[in-house]
């Protein structure tokens, strides 16, 4: 093929995929846009959410759908970014006319959907932790926020470590929002638990190398080490950690465990690593729900779902519930709705939203690392639960409301 | 220098730099599939614009351009959303300010190296911005990012005009943007921008014509600064945020990208690099949600073996670049 | 500030050590690549990658981490070579901006593939298990595995240095890499020692990748961050210059090491700051264009 051809041929296709698409009426499908890091570090997570999202959709659909409508989900990757979160908001709102927005992974774009969303009159639910989004100033009464914040874990799973796991404790916390977060949470929970920081070591994120504060942490002989270290640096961290023994002389504990990374890593990576969930699929053992919801991940995909996927979830069958309560998709109609009726529970146990914040309240479950799994997924076991409590985020006052 | 199929519009278009620009992204929003990607090429089409500026003119690469481009969008968003300023015209002028010292005081020091090493200070640069504004939290957000840049009105000659829909503030945006052409236009004509082209040929030539080179680059510099600031500002009023990531590496490897795409050294392939490479990002992601950067990826591969002048540069035949 | 005990101050500088050491195999294909053919390798971290990949892959065939540990590298090197037949020759003449987009573009393509083939979740690349405890140093405890890694990066070296010394066909790249156009007035082929070269240094970045693999994980992006680095290394040591490679390698390692370690918060600014502080004192880097030689 020529120059020239390829030229015109290309010139051609990019002429064609930018026509715009015909719209479509309001009664067509009940369309939810969904904006997630498909490519990226964490494409492994969210892969989880889309399989929880797409499994609510079915269950929709085979329902009859939302209103009488089908339900479609729609997938866009946000890429980790902002600039690129908030564009593709954009598309899903203006080009595809969407109903509804739920997603978002990390806390920096999940701010940026929400800017587009509060700017456009859309309800967005967003999957992200952050402390931020159901406060003062980037909340909205349209804004719902369905996953844990730092706050929250921190204090749950912070008493429940303070109670079980021991009094001393070290902090290695990743220096930025997240990890910072995380380290002024544990750090207030452990105190006001009658225990002691001995010290907190921050590091760069996306640089784990820790050998040089390895000695110095086991020096000090701690009983608990927090690792607030996000993704692959909490496997790099593991290894280094395992590498110099300190397993052996003090509890480690997350905030939160992945199943995902347990997979990546292995299951001598996190042997005896104690960390919080919002799910874990051996919850199916004692809960009704939670079993038809594993078992429908088993069947659909070949694998369980995991917290991401639990949010991702809730968060379209929320929508869903919101919409066929208020008997409309009209954002504030269909939050006043949410706000009416704040209860549910689709595949663990009670939640609810908080009317003043929008923010969903639900149980905590902390989890350990099995030496060697059990089976293909089982890398955890269950040590503990923390009931849903609003006690354990700020108060709405606290986070600029009233 | 081949003439390519194109050559004749081209010659036209580079003589009426602002009206096609005008006609053409007066237009765009009713060809692509929605307002917002026209909007979004317009203002990453400008970015590229002040990056051409100095690397197809001037003749120098940058790798910090983000740096402008963040310092605009900071100095804009920060008085809106800090301090509380209502007029659009105030924030697009501190914006424009902002990443016009920040070129000045980059271009100082960096213009005293070539080649690589110039390219790879103006990356150090950006990256300190960067470290800056991640750690000034309190003032730019931190890596949250800057939020809470409200959704103004245009002030003009006592009307409030409302930008709230997307092609309103298309509308606002093309009119800055086509101001910034008209001035890069005043300036490429001029005698300074004769000088540009001669140190660009022939540096030493031009030393030895008497031409102090290093002030005419260090002024090229800062006006292609303030025209990324410009479209930095525009962003963070498009977005209502200011991501931390606008002042990363990624983001000035992105401009690089595009210009290259659209054919350095042309008024027009700026633009027509950031269409190309923000529709195929925008279409291909819907198509192939997992795997499109594969498809991208390979797609810059084949334009570079093959169309090494940009599209717009071969499909025009020429250009002044390089 | 930490508590500066001696040990964990000696502990930190190993660490650097090992640091510089991987950057070193790094920047030194990335120099040779440029100083000889003025080719900004962008792809290089991606070749990191495939290294640790192809290691990983080895070592489950094989069941050997030393045979992991010489394929790789190899795999890698001859993939790189293809690389260049196919799609940077034709680059050549056309100024240095064309290379530097392909590589870019190349970059993303093979990160995206190996996604695709291998799956977006992480592997795990163990250590042999004579390497995986820690050596008691008397003083401190240190990870053999890092000892291990010094040890690998300083016998390279000097295989490196014999080669460059010793051999005729080290001789023709130090010459060519100082004069090419002389070099091609006595008669001698460079094009076939770009080739040559060009290999080995993509095979460095392999076995970078490979050395790196068990201390941090093998993920597609692993290389992105690493590459950063390595370009300011090469532009610290002066381009083209193996001495500044290894030099500003090691020094590059140990201003990380110790910043992490004394001011965390600095550690991402740092190396900009010491590369910025270095080109504006030095034109062209610590060892400017010297070539291949002193």
């Amino acid at each position: 093929m020529d120059r020239r051809t390829f030229l015109h041929s290309t010139t051609a296709a990019v002429a064609i995929l930018g026509f715009p698409s015909v719209l479509r009426a309001q009664s067509g499908p009940l369309r939810i846009g969904f904006p997630l890091p498909l490519t990226g570090p964490f494409a492994a997570i969210a892969a989880d959410q889309r399989r929880g999202a797409e499994l609510a959709m079915d269950e929709l659909n085979a329902q009859g759908g939302v209103l009488g409508r089908k339900v479609e989900v729609l997938f866009r990757d946000d890429e980790l970014k902002p600039a690129t979160g908030a564009q593709r908001t954009k598309e899903l709102i203006e080009n595809q006319n969407v109903d509804f927005v739920v997603g978002g992974l990390a806390a920096h774009v999940q701010m940026a959907i929400n800017e587009q969303t509060k700017k456009s009159g859309k309800l967005f639910v967003s999957i992200s932790q952050s402390d931020e989004i159901s406060a003062k100033p980037d909340t909205s009464p349209i804004t719902f926020h369905e996953a844990l914040n730092p706050t929250i874990t921190g204090r749950a799973v912070g008493s429940w470590g303070v109670q079980n796991l021991g009094k001393k404790w070290w902090i290695v916390y990743a220096d930025y929002a997240w990890g910072k977060q995380n380290n002024a949470v544990f750090t207030d929970v452990v105190k006001k638990g009658g225990g002691t920081i001995l010290g907190s070591t921050p590091y760069p994120l996306g640089k784990p190398e820790f050998s040089a504060h390895i000695p110095k942490i086991q020096a000090a002989k701690p009983e608990v080490l927090l690792a607030v270290t996000p993704g692959a640096d909490g496997v790099a961290f593991m290894k280094q950690a395992i590498s110099f023994g300190m397993k052996k002389e003090m509890k480690v504990l997350v905030p939160l465990h992945f199943l995902f990374l347990a997979k990546e890593g292995g299951a001598e990576l996190f042997a005896d690593v104690y960390g919080g969930t919002n799910f874990y699929w051996e919850l199916a053992d004692t809960l009704p729900q939670a079993k038809k919801f594993v078992d429908a991940s088993m069947k659909k995909f070949g694998a369980p779902p995991d917290g991401y996927a639990g949010y991702g979830y809730n968060g379209i069958l929320e929508v869903a519930r919101g919409a066929t309560l208020a008997k409309s998709t009209d954002a504030e109609k269909v939050a006043d709705a949410l706000r009416k009726n704040p209860v549910y529970d689709h595949y663990k146990g009670k939640q609810f939203w908080r009317a003043c914040d929008n923010k969903s309240f639900q149980d905590l479950y902390l989890v350990k690392g099995r030496a060697q799994a059990k089976g293909e997924w089982g890398y955890f076991e269950i040590t503990g639960k923390v009931p849903a409590d609003e006690k354990l985020d700020r108060t709405c006052a606290e986070k600029g409301h009233a | 220098m081949t003439r390519g199929p194109l050559a004749p519009v081209a010659a036209w278009i580079a003589a009426h730099p602002v009206v096609s620009i005008v006609a053409f992204f007066a237009v765009l929003p009713f060809v692509v599939p929605y307002t917002s990607l026209a909007t979004q090429i317009l203002v990453y089409g400008l970015f590229a614009l002040g990056f051409n500026l100095l690397f197809g003119y001037a003749g120098l690469l940058s790798f910090g351009h983000a740096a402008f481009w963040g310092l605009g969008a900071y100095g804009a968003g920060i008085v809106l959303a800090k301090l509380g300023w209502t007029s659009l015209w105030g924030a697009l002028a501190v914006g424009m300010l902002a990443a016009g010292l920040g070129g000045a005081f980059v271009g100082f020091f960096a213009l005293r190296r070539r080649g690589i090493y110039f390219a790879m200070l103006t990356l150090a640069f950006a990256q300190l911005f960067y470290f800056i504004a991640f750690h000034l939290a309190d003032l730019t957000g931190g890596d949250d990012g800057l939020r809470g840049i409200p959704q103004l009105p245009l002030g003009l000659f006592g009307w409030s005009i409302p930008l709230k829909t997307p092609l309103a503030f298309h509308y606002f945006a093309l009119a800055w943007a086509a101001l910034a052409v008209a001035g890069l236009q005043r300036v490429l004509r001029s005698p300074f921008g004769a000088v540009l082209a001669a140190i660009r040929e022939n540096r030493d030539r031009a030393s030895a014509c008497g031409y102090d080179v290093r002030r005419a680059r260090l002024l090229a510099f800062v006006f292609s600064a303030v025209i990324t600031g410009l479209a930095g500002s525009l962003d963070a009023l498009r977005l209502n945020v200011v991501p931390v990531e606008a002042l990363f590496w990624s983001t000035s490897g992105q401009v690089v990208i595009m210009t290259l795409l659209g054919g350095a050294g042309t008024f027009f392939g700026p633009f027509v690099g950031a269409a190309t490479f923000l529709v195929l990002a925008d279409r291909l992601s819907l198509v192939m949600t997992d795997s499109w950067p594969i498809v991208i990826g390979s797609i810059f591969m084949a334009f570079v073996l093959f169309l090494p002048k940009g599209i717009w540069g071969t499909l025009t035949g020429g250009f002044h670049g390089r | 500030m930490p508590d500066i005990t001696l040990s964990a101050l000696a502990a930190q500088i190993f660490t650097g050590l090992v640091l510089g050491g991987i950057l070193v195999l790094l920047a030194i294909g990335l120099s040779l690549i440029f100083g000889l053919m003025t080719v900004v390798n962008f792809a290089h971290g991606s070749f990191f990658m495939l290294g640790a990949y192809a290691g990983f892959f080895v070592l489950a065939y094989t069941k050997s981490f030393w045979a992991a540990l010489l394929v790789a590298p190899l795999v890698v090197g001859v993939f790189g070579l293809v690389v260049e037949r196919l799609l940077i020759r034709p680059l050549y003449g056309r100024g240095p901006d064309d290379p530097l987009l392909l590589t870019f573009g190349l970059s993303l393509v093979l990160i995206e593939a190996v996604k695709l083939l291998v799956g977006k979740v992480g592997l795990t690349l163990d250590p042999p298990a004579p390497l995986a405890g820690a050596v008691d140093l008397g003083f401190m405890k240190f990870p053999a595995y890092r000892i291990f890694v010094l040890a690998v990066t300083a016998v390279v070296l000097l295989g490196l240095w014999l080669f460059l010394e010793k051999t005729n066909v080290g001789l023709v790249v130090r010459a060519g890499s100082r004069d090419a156009l002389m070099v091609r007035a006595l008669g001698i082929d460079l094009g076939r020692v770009w080739f040559l070269v060009f290999g080995l240094g993509i095979a460095m970045a392999g076995l970078a990748g490979i050395l790196a693999g068990p201390l941090r994980g093998v993920y597609a992006e692993m290389g992105v961050e690493i590459i950063i680095e390595a370009f300011v290394v090469v532009v610290v040591g002066g381009m083209g210059s193996l001495p500044g490679a290894i030099v500003a390698g090691l020094l590059i390692g140990q201003v990380i090491s110790l910043t992490t370690f004394f001011a965390p918060k600095l550690a991402e600014i740092v190396v900009f700051v010491v590369m910025a502080v270095v080109l504006l004192t030095r034109p062209s880097g610590l060892f400017g264009e010297a070539g291949l030689a002193e």
